[in-house]
């Protein structure tokens, strides 16, 4: 069975990146897919000819996580971070910074897992330390994204793209 | 404005449904007010407090033409929100793709070692 759901993005504040997906799964697998070296391995940026590459998960607060991807021409990109909460199956908190900076500062990355009838959401907001830094990251793939025609863009927006209309600050 | 300021605007615009819809209509050519004001059960004023907030975030201008001032949508604002929105969204789409097949892929496993165990639930 293979149903695939939306993915949100939003912006409600000046300074923030909201996704939220649904995955059709219990959130004690989905906690493991997310916390484990050898099964993160196998989703997180590993499209298109990427792969994490290394990948070590000291999963308690105060410790280190370290991702490594490499793509087939040899490029690498690297990020760490410390974990500042730890809640299985529910809750992750933890800081993210890329060997090559590509927007300004730290930023923050919480992850919530809901349980609902054997469904999981989850939400991660990644909070930048400015709201530059929120620009930047999501102006990063702009070049890949930008394709789209007058006809992509209308079935976005029939389709709701920003969705969230109460809490996005106006 | 500087860019940022003008992305606040436009995502602030953007996270408002009848303003999607109100673009949505825009993207198939130009309207009037009235011609807008049709498919909505609010009022003419109600979708012209709507336009202005468009027209203030760049998506859309209106053109001086007699009293119809029809209003037409600004493609290059809202590619730019729209693309900005697409890359980061990529990136998670395709890497979540991968996870709903592996969560199947386990949740299958699972299935198979509680039939070997010869466990029901």
């Amino acid at each position: 069975m293979k149903n695939t759901e939306t993915l949100e993005v939003t912006t409600p504040t000046d300074r923030e990146i909201v996704l939220t997906r649904v995955f059709d799964a219990p959130r004690r697998l989905v906690f493991d897919a997310w916390t484990k070296p050898e099964l993160l391995k196998r989703w997180l940026g590993a499209f298109g000819g990427w792969s994490l590459v290394v990948c070590e998960i000291d999963l308690r607060v105060g410790g280190a996580y370290r991702y490594v991807w490499r793509d087939p021409e040899g490029a690498e990109m690297g990020m760490r971070g410390v974990y500042r909460e730890v809640v299985p199956p529910e809750r992750l908190v933890a800081t993210e910074s890329f060997d090559e900076p590509w927007y300004p500062g730290e930023a923050v990355d919480t992850i919530a897992l809901r349980e609902d009838g054997g469904k999981t959401t989850v939400t991660t907001t990644v909070l930048y330390q400015s709201r530059e830094a929120r620009d930047i990251a999501l102006k990063s793939g702009m070049e890949q994204g930008v394709a789209a025609g007058y006809d992509k863009l209308a079935e976005l927006l029939a389709s709701g793209m920003a969705q969230g209309d109460s809490e996005s600050g106006a | 404005m500087r860019d940022s300021e003008h992305l606040n605007a436009t995502f602030a615009a953007l996270a408002d449904q009848t303003r999607r819809a109100i673009l949505a209509r825009l993207a198939r050519g130009e309207a009037s007010v009235t011609e807008l004001a049709k498919p909505f059960a609010i009022s003419q004023p109600a979708i012209s407090k709507h336009l202005r907030v468009l027209e203030r975030a760049g998506l859309i201008s209106r053109r001086r033409d007699a009293q119809r001032r029809p209003c037409r949508i600004e493609a290059k604002r809202l590619a730019e929100a729209t693309g900005w929105l697409e890359g980061y969204r990529q990136f998670w789409e395709g890497s979540f793709q991968r996870l709903d097949a592996l969560l199947d892929e386990m949740q299958t496993q699972k299935k198979h070692a509680r039939m070997k165990r010869g466990g029901h639930r």
